[in-house]
């Protein structure tokens, strides 16, 4: 079942894409937070199956802590903007705040409902398509007082996000309860030649994921002794034992050559053992050997 | 004997081709040149020593105290003080000490005078801020002690001489008073104190100059205020101008009376124009004002009576008095003309008398005289002769003695602010400016000589004359390409407005040229010289058309004053042209475009956010248009905190048509909580860049694919407590993060924060990776980073079959609208040194693996293996990966003594190292600038692709020779012996 589907996504997408060199693009999400939060505009759900989990499950960590930790809901809007357009309200974020007792306030289980397009606003989306130009969206910079210092932009050109819906893909840089950066575009790839394509349906499926800042790893502190014993260290690490062949090939294979050549020549000098020897020195080196026929044929 | 010679010849190649890591002593100066200089001089003090060596201090705006030889110029000896450490003022103590003051006033040094030794150094405190004035009276004794006067910080000092000891000090707390003059009249033990008060108000402070005792104090009010300088024309009277530039007061304070007199300049100067200002000078009795247009000598002749002396036009510079004898005073005055300086010295009491003319011809290329200090001498017939060192508009520093100009130091070169490299004209007749080339003979004998050298057999004369021939080989500073584009031409914009070209085989200037653009005009006020650009580089055309580079500058010190770019020919140094702008220059990005007749593109963002194109032709306008929509840039606001990516939009909506001006919109931008997060370092990777491979084979046959965009920006951000001082902060409380941000779409692909730890950043990018160095506040250490960056989205593309089929995607266009598949690996070490600045080595395809510049607090610049900076270090390397050279994981980084590129040497003050490709692959150029510069040739995997400098070809050439012979004599005893056989 799941293959026929495959293959029906994939003929799908061989007839949308309209240039055959392209090759296969995979639409898989790579999901690569653990934090994260997905909700497509339920109401109109592709046909394809878009990879949903289960709401998310915070860290064991932080589930201890959060029984002393306060939750409150707080919501933000997403505006989104057509070419050089003012921004208009496309959707909102919701999300739970929490409170850490140590002061820190971050978002857990953000959600996302996208308004879907009027139909002003699938005319100028189709304008964007056929001009190539940039769809922008904006954030404010603060989730508590938006919209803080100043809305975080993102923009992607139009073309890239129509496939069988619209697919978005957010990725939200927090830091606490500040929005850093946005990175937004298709979840997949966009090929260069962009091609005019226009949406099966228009709908947004949209794809969610809030990041906070990880930990460097930290410079290696070593005792003396391990820099003492880096010497020992070769002899008891040892490599794999390797066959005879794979230590002894570059031998070998001279070695053979040698007996070979060697051979025909002995089946040679009966017939020739009138006219005189064979250079002896010639028989010593492999290189020799390779091109030892013929200078004896020259010498003789 | 073949044989057993052709062994001869395998043993002595291979060991001539012996892996050579570091550098010989014999090898200094052979691919390197060092330069040493001190700035442009603020103040010099002549040593008056009858006996000994005849020497000058000067103190210097790049913070240098040294002590110059009177006779050539060369230096004795100098210190470079730090860069917030400004020298205020400098003065000869005893005869023996060089005294200075600096820090505001707050550090007081002795130095040695014969050999720069520090003697002694004093704090000074003070209650305020203030001017501060050093003055060492010749005849003011305290117990046998001399004593130096100081002002500084609101407070005045006695200090001894010998040990640096407060004798005694005075705190002058009143509020509003600013000083202006410390006086101490020579024969007496009174101290003067003048200055204002509320800017109206004229103080006046009498002290016993022996126990700081306050013996008078007198003031007196003028309602028309104060402006700017005083100057002093007597011991017991100032000469000050009022609030509006237009009248002169006289104030005496002749026994602690303070009595003043007024004289408006219209009635001294009839054609008055604007405001004037006093030009500070010391000369008794005389005083020069200066307006817009004039310079106005004015004597003082008894009871505060003014007198015009003198009126002139052209441009002026005044020594300070220099006493000849008890009563006489001389200055030095010197005027331009045309390409001439006009020298006169002057009795201070005697206008029309000259002690002194002469005319000196002088470059026009070195501009105005901007500061004069006169020394005398006795002449051999008895007479006093006088000296003159001048400072010149492009800071360089002449002695002129006799109407000649005995030496000259381009100190200008000690405040680069860019640099960037030019090829050398092809070689074709007529071109070359080689002096003279090599007979044939003279090639033989060196080459004999280094067979000598080489075989041990060379006497040490012998040793000498090879060490020199090699020293100054005409073929390092040919002004001719060479094969292995060794030689350049290193084009220097400075401080001053000059462009310098240096030749990189010896450091010589080729041409220098002080641009018009950048000199003061109406319009231009005060022009600031910003960067370097390559304007021209022509390949296709190189041996008919000369590269030129574009000089951008602006007219001020804020970023909206207008622009002036000017185009200098590279080979002659000529201006082409120059454009004053009408828009400002706030980014200058050069497209990676060029026209027919190989100019760059350039674009030019002004302060309003709209893009200009140059040049400005129809052509260049066609092939912008065409990549009109592939052109994205950023735009990074440190003070805000945030970063916006810009994309081009349409041509301008003004009210003047123009087709070159193009409005921007905004992709992107990434917003730094202010609270948080301040930026202190961003970094990209340098734009001619050359990668040679995008995959990186790792240990059991694996691939990796860097990911190589030359849109990363590497943005480091620390926390605003953290960002003053190291120490400042405790580690809670202060972080340090690192992004990656991909510039067309404003994506972070990669984000780390190091908790404790603080700036200053020093970071380099190239390839798929960035190094950065911060201190740990943590461990107490420097740390340095490293962030490598792969693409995934190529991983699998390692199947051979993927390959046969065409299945893979490695030749399809990448565009970063697609989402990236990265990932990162990063590790961080310990270092030792903090850091002044840091570079990466570049070679001509890339291949050569890299090393890390390390301009390290020494002034000295390190090379560091870029192996050891790879994140994939492990304690226990598996035998794969110590195959592929990865060094097993100590925690911090080695610094090799040997591995300095500077060897002994030090270049002070260092500020910039920038490396150049040599054609040849193996080698790099690498150019450090500070007060001091340095240059030198790199290889870091060693010089694989060619012959070392000192391969003896005449061994090469006899090892053949004798070879043949041989083969000619065993072959004929060959034959003999044949024959021999066949008749037996």
């Amino acid at each position: 079942m799941k293959w026929v589907e495959v293959i029906v996504s994939f003929i799908l997408t061989l007839s949308f894409l309209s240039f055959p060199s392209c090759g296969f693009q995979s639409d898989e999400l790579l999901v690569d937070d653990e934090e994260f939060g997905l909700e497509g505009a339920p109401q109109h759900r592709s046909p394809e199956p878009i990879p949903t989990r289960s709401p998310p499950v915070t860290s064991p960590t932080r589930k201890r802590h959060s029984d002393l930790d306060s939750d409150s809901k707080i919501q933000f809007s997403l505006d989104h903007a057509f070419g050089d357009s003012d921004f208009s309200p496309a959707g909102t974020f919701s999300a739970r705040l929490k409170t850490w007792s140590h002061g820190g306030q971050t978002l857990t289980k953000l959600r996302f409902s996208r308004n879907s397009f009027s139909d002003v606003e699938k005319e100028k989306f189709k304008n964007l398509l056929e001009s190539d130009d940039f769809y922008r969206i904006r954030l404010p910079s603060n989730v508590l007082s938006p919209p803080g210092r100043d809305f975080i932009i993102s923009s992607v050109k139009a073309r890239c996000l129509p496939r069988e819906s619209l697919d978005e893909h957010f990725v939200i840089h927090m830091e606490g309860v500040n929005v850093l950066a946005v990175n937004y575009g298709s979840p997949g790839s966009c090929p260069y030649p962009r091609n005019l394509k226009l949406p099966a349906k228009w709908s947004f499926s949209s794809h969610t994921v809030l990041k906070n800042s990880e930990q460097a790893p930290r410079a290696p502190v070593f005792t003396e002794e391990i820099l003492g014993g880096e010497n020992a260290e070769g002899e008891v690490v040892q490599p794999a034992e390797r066959s005879f062949w794979a230590k002894y090939w570059m031998y070998l294979i001279p070695l053979g050559l040698i007996v070979m050549n060697a051979i025909t020549q002995a089946m040679n000098m009966p017939e020739e053992q009138a006219t005189g020897q064979v250079p002896a020195q010639g028989q010593l080196s492999a290189g020799a050997v390779q091109r030892g026929p013929s200078s004896a044929v020259r010498r003789r | 004997m073949a044989i057993r010679s052709f062994f001869l010849f395998i043993l002595f190649f291979s060991s001539s081709l012996s892996p050579v890591f570091s550098l010989y002593e014999d090898q200094v100066g052979l691919m390197d040149w060092h330069q040493q200089y001190i700035g442009k001089v603020k103040q010099a003090v002549f040593s008056s020593q009858r006996a000994g060596r005849k020497r000058v201090v000067v103190s210097t705006e790049e913070n240098v105290i040294a002590s110059l030889d009177l006779r050539h110029g060369e230096i004795f000896w100098r210190h470079l003080l730090g860069a917030d450490d400004v020298i205020d003022g400098i003065d000869i103590g005893l005869g023996k000490y060089v005294i200075t003051l600096s820090s505001g006033g707050s550090i007081l040094r002795s130095w040695n005078l014969p050999d720069g030794q520090m003697v002694w150094e004093s704090s000074l405190q003070g209650p305020k801020h203030s001017k501060s004035f050093l003055l060492v009276p010749t005849n003011l004794k305290f117990d046998k002690d001399n004593v130096l006067v100081v002002f500084s910080n609101g407070r005045l000092h006695a200090i001894s001489c010998i040990d640096g000891e407060v004798l005694w000090k005075k705190d002058f707390e009143a509020e509003s008073f600013e000083v202006q003059q410390v006086i101490q009249p020579p024969g007496s033990d009174l101290i003067y104190v003048v200055g204002f008060a509320a800017s109206y108000q004229f103080e006046m402070y009498q002290i016993n100059a022996k126990n700081g005792e306050l013996l008078k104090h007198e003031s007196a009010s003028f309602s028309s205020g104060f402006s700017g300088e005083v100057s002093l024309v007597s011991t017991e009277t100032v000469v000050a101008l009022d609030s509006t530039g237009s009248i002169l007061q006289t104030i005496s304070f002749q026994d602690g009376k303070i009595s003043s007199q007024q004289t408006p300049i219209s009635n001294l100067v009839e054609d008055s124009l604007g405001p004037a200002v006093i030009i500070p000078s010391s000369v008794s009795g005389i005083f020069a004002i200066k307006t817009d247009a004039v310079t106005v000598f004015i004597r003082v002749i008894g009871e505060g009576k003014l007198e015009v002396v003198e009126k002139t036009t052209h441009e002026i510079a005044v020594s300070d008095a220099l006493s000849i004898s008890e009563d006489q005073q001389a200055f030095a005055l010197i005027q331009h003309a045309s390409s001439e300086i006009h020298l006169t010295v002057k009795l201070a009491h005697d206008w029309d008398g000259n002690l002194l003319k002469e005319s000196v011809k002088m470059d026009w290329q070195r501009g105005l005289v901007h500061k004069v200090f006169i020394n005398n001498y006795i002449r051999t017939d008895r007479s006093y002769g006088f000296r003159v060192l001048i400072v010149m508009e492009d800071h360089s520093l002449l002695l002129l003695q006799q109407g000649e100009i005995v030496w000259s130091r381009e100190d200008g070169l000690a405040s680069i602010i860019d640099v960037t490299t030019s090829e050398l004209p092809v070689e074709r007749n007529g071109v070359s400016v080689a002096k003279v080339e090599h007979n044939l003979f003279e090639w033989l004998k060196g080459h004999m000589l280094k067979l000598k050298g080489t075989l041990m057999l060379a006497s040490p004369e012998d040793m000498a004359a090879i060490q020199s021939m090699r020293l100054k080989s005409s073929e390092k500073s040919k002004m001719t390409r060479d094969h292995n584009g060794f030689r350049k031409l290193l084009i220097v914009l400075t401080r001053a407005g000059k462009l310098f070209a240096l030749h990189t085989g010896d450091g010589r200037i080729v041409w220098s040229h002080l641009l018009r653009s950048l000199h003061k005009s109406e319009a231009c006020q005060s022009p600031i010289g910003l960067n370097l650009y390559q304007w021209q580089v022509p390949h296709h055309h190189a041996m008919d058309e000369n590269p030129s580079v574009l000089v951008v500058s602006r007219c001020g010190p804020s970023s909206d004053t207008p622009g002036v770019l000017s185009f200098v020919d590279t080979y002659t140094g000529k201006e082409l042209s120059s454009l004053s702008l009408d828009h400002a220059v706030v980014q200058v990005i050069p497209l990676p475009y060029t026209d027919s007749t190989e100019q760059r593109l350039h674009l030019l963002i002004n302060a309003d956010k709209h893009a200009h194109l140059y040049p400005k032709t129809s052509e260049a306008l066609s092939i912008f248009k065409r990549e009109f929509l592939n052109i994205y840039w950023y735009s990074v606001e440190d003070q805000n905190g945030i970063i916006k990516g810009h994309a081009l939009k349409c041509k301008c909506t003004g009210e003047v048509a123009d087709e070159f001006c193009f409005d921007t919109r905004d992709l992107w931008s990434v917003v730094f909580p202010s609270e948080s997060e301040k930026i202190v370092a961003t970094v990209t990777r340098k734009l001619n860049e050359v990668v040679h491979t995008q995959a990186k084979v790792v240990a059991d046959q694996d691939v990796m694919y860097k990911y190589i965009s030359r849109n990363l920006l590497f943005v480091a951000t620390v926390a605003p407590k953290g960002s003053g001082e190291i120490g400042s902060v405790t580690p809670e409380e202060s972080w340090l993060v690192a992004y990656l941000i991909d510039t067309v779409t404003g994506r972070i692909l990669h984000r780390v924060t190091h908790h404790g730890s603080q700036g200053p950043v020093h970071a380099v990018f190239s390839e798929n990776w960035v190094v950065y160095h911060y201190f740990n506040l943590r461990a107490h250490r420097y740390e340095m980073s490293v962030i490598e960056i792969y693409d995934q989205s190529r991983a699998d593309n390692k199947d051979v079959w993927k390959l046969v089929l065409g299945k893979h995607n490695l030749t399809s266009p990448i565009s970063l609208f697609s989402r990236p598949e990265v990932i990162t690996k990063s590790q961080s070490y310990f270092f030792t040194h903090s850091l002044k600045a840091i570079a990466v080595t570049s070679t001509a395809k890339g291949i050569t693996s890299k090393q890390l510049l390390l301009g390290t607090i020494g002034d000295q610049v390190l090379a560091l293996d870029k192996r050891f900076l790879d994140p994939r270090r492990t304690v226990n390397p598996t035998q794969a990966e110590k195959e592929e050279g990865i060094i097993p994981l100590t925690d911090s980084l080695p610094i090799i003594p040997q591995s300095y590129v500077t060897h002994a040497l030090r270049v002070e003050g260092l500020r910039g190292i920038i490396t150049v490709p040599a054609k040849l692959e193996s080698t790099t150029l690498v150019f450090a600038h500070g007060v001091d510069l340095f240059f030198t040739q790199l290889a870091p995997s060693r010089t694989y692709d060619s012959l070392t400098e000192d391969f003896s070809y005449a061994l090469l050439l006899i090892t053949i020779v004798a070879l043949v012979a041989a083969i000619f004599v065993t072959w004929r005893l060959s034959e003999r012996k044949e024959l021999q056989e066949k008749w037996r």
